[in-house]
């Protein structure tokens, strides 16, 4: 009993990370149908820029924040100087551009901060918490992580449903066309949209690295759970990534647990199989398709 | 008055538009006629700055809307509704209503939403509605209201007819002929079915070829027989 309850609450967590990374994913995707697969990088980037904040004997939440806004710029510049220029192209360009990105990005990491494993803090413990007498598998910091996921949250769908801006920026990712002729400069909601992921990105570094190791290839795995917690909830669907996100981590927090470690990677790559056979628009695909 | 004067477009090698000028009047109903191919979506989207002029002005009562990007039309007084209605479907009613407005101030009047709603009142009753769930005409209406949130004082409309049955062809010709009348809104009214064009409009520019082959009033055109024949089809 006590094993089930651990291993859910560890997936609940790891699924709240999952689920911020691959909300990331949507928001370009519906804006742009682009698969960002520089995701990862971006955001190891921004969690390097905090791991030089602390360095500089900062503490963790000045560095917290520098890694949310350079994630922020670093989402804008990508969209005005990556892909914005092969924009009304084949939609392929820009995605295979992001690969492109992805070994950049790499590479500057390795030469700037080196190519070897860092520790990086965590702002609080990463010991289970006591519950009635017993350890169980949430830590503080996991308690931070879902909440810091879930307010993130609550604030972008705030920001989508309740303001102006938010209005702009869903028209653009609708209707571009429709949008301009009312008026939207759909340019900018799009360097918005990237910011805004990159962002979210950023925040699933954060969170994966706290109490942990970061190396230049610390994402890179997340990206491939991220991508599949996307597909699982319907690319077009926020809501769809979130949901996606904490099913993926819980169910191979599961695997992990009750089967073999070795295989979550397996798990995952099953769970994409049988998601695109059985319901290949993802769990919350919209009833019509989109583009006609 | 919209004034255009010897527009010229083209897409590629391909010339859609050649040497077009004509005049749409203040508080008027002028409608460009033709057949499939004659230029008349090409027009509208060169006007309202979608596809961009090889040669040629377009002055919209006295400022240059040519190299104008369609972004800042709806803040100089021009409302472009696309061919194939153009709701957001993703979005409720009132969110495309309020898209609308922003496009002219960046903000909201409530005065606006109030005066469409009591124009279109089934638009009020489904405010909250996704606008995927709108029929056809309801649709028509959405993106006429969504428009006129904007106060224009020139409205494009590309196919207004499209798909839908007569009878709400006629209720929202009738529509339209009451908001021309009573806000002096001035409409460039683009449409293939040439009958119904012509019974609201007081003006009308056939187009063949991206050629202006004829522009006089409405009911001149109506009843030239050899124009009807070749160009206007009934």
């Amino acid at each position: 009993m006590q094993q089930l309850l651990n291993t859910a609450l560890g997936g609940l967590t790891l699924g709240m990370v999952y689920a911020a990374f691959a909300l990331a994913l949507v928001l370009i995707w519906r804006s742009t149908r682009i698969v960002n697969f520089a995701q990862a990088p971006m955001a190891m980037v921004t969690t390097f820029v905090a791991l030089v904040v602390v360095d500089a004997g900062h503490s963790y939440w000045l560095a917290f924040a520098a890694a949310l806004v350079s994630g922020l710029l670093l989402g804008a510049v990508v969209e005005r100087l990556v892909v914005r220029p092969v924009e009304g192209g084949p939609e392929i360009n820009a995605v295979i551009l992001t690969l492109g990105l992805f070994i950049v990005l790499h590479a500057l990491a390795a030469v700037v901060f080196g190519n070897r494993y860092r520790s990086f803090p965590a702002p609080f413990g990463v010991r289970g918490l006591e519950v009635g007498g017993t350890t169980i598998a949430l830590t503080g910091f996991g308690v931070f992580t879902v909440l810091a996921v879930l307010v993130t949250m609550g604030l972008l769908l705030a920001l989508f449903r309740y303001t102006d801006v938010g209005l702009r920026m869903r028209a653009s990712a609708f209707n571009p066309e429709v949008a301009r002729l009312l008026g939207v400069r759909v340019g900018r909601m799009l360097t918005l949209g990237w910011a805004l992921a990159s962002l979210v990105g950023s925040l699933a570094g954060l969170l994966i690295a706290g109490g942990s190791l970061v190396h230049p290839a610390y994402m890179d795995s997340v990206v491939v759970y991220g991508f599949v917690a996307a597909v699982l909830g319907g690319l077009d669907s926020p809501i769809g990534a979130v949901v996606g996100g904490l099913l993926l981590g819980v169910a191979l927090s599961f695997v992990s647990g009750y089967v073999g470690s070795q295989l979550v990677a397996l798990a995952a790559l099953v769970i994409l199989m049988l998601v695109l056979t059985l319901r290949p628009g993802g769990l919350f695909a919209q009833a019509a398709a989109r583009r006609v | 008055m919209l004034t255009v004067t010897d527009l010229s477009a083209g897409y590629g090698p391909v010339r859609a538009l050649d040497g077009v000028s004509f005049t749409a009047d203040r508080g008027r109903v002028t409608a460009v006629l033709g057949a499939n191919g004659a230029g008349k979506t090409t027009l509208l989207r060169t006007i309202s700055g979608l596809h961009r002029a090889d040669r040629g002005s377009v002055e919209l009562d006295g400022s240059r809307l040519d190299r104008v990007a369609a972004e800042r039309m709806p803040a100089l007084g021009l409302a472009h509704v696309p061919e194939g209605r153009g709701v957001i479907t993703e979005l409720t009613v009132e969110e495309n209503l309020r898209l609308g407005g922003l496009g002219r101030a960046g903000r909201v009047d409530p005065a606006d939403l109030e005066r469409v709603y009591t124009l279109f009142p089934v638009l009020a009753d489904r405010r909250a509605a996704l606008a995927h769930v709108l029929s056809g005409g309801e649709r028509q209406m959405l993106v006429i209201a969504r428009a006129l949130m904007a106060r224009p004082t020139m409205l494009l409309l590309d196919e207004p007819s499209l798909g839908l049955a007569p009878r709400i062809v006629a209720q929202i010709f009738e529509l339209l002929r009451g908001l021309v009348e009573s806000e002096s809104l001035s409409v460039l009214l683009v449409e293939q079915n040439a009958r119904s064009a012509l019974s609201i409009a007081h003006r009308g520019v056939v187009l063949n070829l991206g050629r202006v082959v004829a522009d006089d009033d409405a009911d001149v055109l109506a009843a030239d027989d050899q124009l009807r024949h070749a160009y206007l089809g009934f």
